[in-house]
């Protein structure tokens, strides 16, 4: 089974982001940028999976610019076998990029797609759903557990509740939660092997896709910042504090 | 305008975050409808026709929607949304996890967590763990809305809507339900509690939670967690506040052995009054903190519980 992996490149999820003096978006200039945490953890199952024998090869594959290609390198170094960067400077909102996938998966005919649940800049959480719909695919989102069982796999679903478990027919979309497994680092050596595997590029024109969208961001603000409290000096005091202050309690 | 808002169930019941989105719709404005979906939901239909500013409530109970399995609520949905200018569901699992295929099958985008509106066709939604809050219009035909419940006060009750059946059945042969393990709890829900009281790393291990009980007992609270929590299996994933967890924002929230990452801070810097206990005097939770008190938390919670 051949498993296809999307990253996404984002800034680093260290970096607190400051918004643009005339509000037009966040100032991104000489930010750390990464590959979201989300995707980290999807390239890690789908490489486990390879590990296992469960899957033969893994493909990671980026919507986004040039620079993109660093994520996808970072991918390659992790396990995955090739890599495909459609290639846009245009911001791509997961409308696009989930036609953009969708495409893919025709073409590449994947048992399994695994993407992050949510990209931590837009913090849209929609890319793996939107990509289910348009492939008229089942979807496993917010995954704790994949579980491979002949023509069906088993998704362990983070909900508010707790846990669910769905059974889905393969092929399948399996979005990733943080407790699915903890990535491992890329090693020297497979950082230098990475660069001679091979890597596609496409635009959204060659596969016949709109990236445009009809969300237009107006504005981007701070949020209003909270005053610096105080700090009690005990117990007491912070009793005292939520009675008679605060008026909490 | 027209409004359908996905009413969000909990084992069957209608939940708390239902009221919260029927009021975003309010602040859109319309005709409002409420869709209720899944296996024996009746008396969570009559709930929500209760909801002030329902004029209609539409069922949906079939044993295909049990357990709201994504593929064929978005199915349902496609086939409803016709004539609606909005449809809203609540960004709760549920609403994350379905309100995106109607999106994509209709070829529109949609809008997530959005925690204000500005016109019918402009809202507010936080980017970047709530780093930052953008302005975002849509020229879409029909606007696919997740709404951040602690953006709007819930609506109270005193409507009176008429309850219509849904006639419509999907088929899903391609998932199914296998199990759930829900938290049993006594205490409130965490989105909902007027008092949240969590826990981090340095709670040291699971059984150190009890620590939190009595406090939790006195006030009325919930209990949350960080993700180190969570990850180091102290809790539940359900109890996890941040980014990519729950957001609360109560009346107050107590973060005991939490250190303060942006992630964990975007699910509670909205809440009221914040109180900090970390032994670490320069541990960034007390930069926004109301009240910060520095010492071993070990020390520190019984002595709170008792004083109480
Ligand atoms: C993609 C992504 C998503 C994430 N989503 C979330 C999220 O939703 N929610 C979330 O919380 N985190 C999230 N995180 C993780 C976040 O970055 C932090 O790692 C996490 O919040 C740290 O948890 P903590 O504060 O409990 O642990 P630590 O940062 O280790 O802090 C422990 C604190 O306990 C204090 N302490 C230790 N012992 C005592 C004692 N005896 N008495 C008093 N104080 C003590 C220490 O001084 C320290 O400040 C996410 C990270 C990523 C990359
Ligand atoms: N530009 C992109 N290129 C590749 N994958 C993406 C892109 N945007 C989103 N994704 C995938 O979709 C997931 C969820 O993103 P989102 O729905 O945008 O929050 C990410 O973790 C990626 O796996």
């Amino acid at each position: 089974m051949k498993v296809l992996v999307a990253v996404k490149r984002v800034i680093d999820y260290n970096v607190k982001i400051r918004v643009k003096a005339d509000h037009s978006d966040v100032d991104l200039t000489n930010v750390k940028m990464a590959m979201n945490p989300f995707c980290e953890i999807a390239v890690e199952e789908a490489v486990r999976l390879k590990e296992k024998g469960v899957a033969t090869e893994v493909v990671a594959v980026t919507v986004g610019p040039k620079a993109a290609q660093e994520q996808l390198r970072t991918a390659l170094a992790l396990g995955a076998d090739r890599a495909i960067h459609i290639e846009t400077d245009e911001r791509a909102e997961s409308l696009a990029v989930a036609k953009l996938l969708a495409k893919v998966v025709d073409e590449e005919q994947p048992g399994m797609v695994i993407l992050g649940k949510q990209a931590i800049d837009t913090d849209n959480n929609q890319t793996g759903q939107m990509l289910a719909a348009l492939t008229n695919l089942p979807q496993g989102t917010f995954a704790s557990e994949v579980t491979v069982d002949g023509d069906k796999v088993h998704v362990t679903r983070e909900i508010d509740g707790g846990l669910q478990t769905v059974a889905l027919t393969l092929p399948a979309i399996v979005t990733t939660d943080l407790r699915l497994n903890e990535p491992r680092y890329a090693k020297l050596p497979d950082i230098m092997k990475a660069k001679k595997k091979p890597m596609d590029v496409k635009t959204p024109a060659d596969l016949g896709v709109e990236v445009a969208s009809k969300v237009s961001l107006l504005k981007v603000e701070s949020p209003a910042e909270r005053k610096g409290g105080i700090k009690v000096a005990s117990v007491d005091e912070l009793i005292d504090k939520l009675k008679n202050e605060a008026k909490v309690l | 305008m027209s409004i359908l808002v996905l009413a969000d169930l909990h084992e069957g019941q209608l939940a708390g975050a239902t009221a919260h989105v029927v009021a975003a719709a309010k602040a859109i404005g319309g005709d409002i409808d409420v869709l209720v979906a899944g296996e024996g939901v009746q008396a969570a239909a009559e709930a929500a026709a209760k909801l002030d500013g329902v004029s209609k409530v539409r069922v949906a109970d079939n044993a295909v929607y049990a357990h709201q399995l994504a593929e064929p609520m978005g199915a349902l949905l496609v086939e409803l949304a016709d004539g609606y200018t909005h449809v809203l569901a609540s960004a709760s699992t549920t609403g994350k996890n379905v309100l995106p295929r109607l999106a994509a099958l209709k070829d529109v985008s949609q809008l997530s967590d959005v925690l204000a509106v500005d016109s019918a066709d402009t809202f507010k939604r936080p980017i970047y763990a709530g780093n930052a809050i953008a302005t975002v219009k849509s020229d879409d035909a029909l606007k696919v809305i997740t709404v951040r419940t602690t953006g709007f006060d819930a609506v109270g009750d005193g409507g009176s809507a008429t309850i219509e059946a849904v006639d419509t059945v999907v088929d899903n042969a391609q998932s199914s339900f296998v199990k759930q393990e829900l938290a049993e709890s006594d205490r409130p829900e965490l989105g909902g509690a007027k008092v949240v009281i969590s826990g981090g790393r340095g709670m040291g291990n699971g059984e150190n939670f009890k620590l939190l009980d009595g406090i939790a007992d006195k006030l009325g609270a919930a209990i949350g967690a960080s993700r180190a929590a969570v990850d180091a299996g102290f809790v539940p994933n359900d109890m996890q506040v941040g980014q990519t967890g729950k957001i609360v924002a109560p009346e107050l929230y107590i973060a005991v052995g939490i250190s303060g990452a942006i992630q964990h801070l975007a699910g509670m810097k909205d809440s009221k009054v914040i109180v900090a206990i970390n032994k670490d005097d320069e541990a960034p939770i007390f930069q926004v903190a109301d009240y910060g008190l520095v010492g071993d938390l070990f020390e520190i919670l019984p002595e709170l519980e008792s004083k109480l």
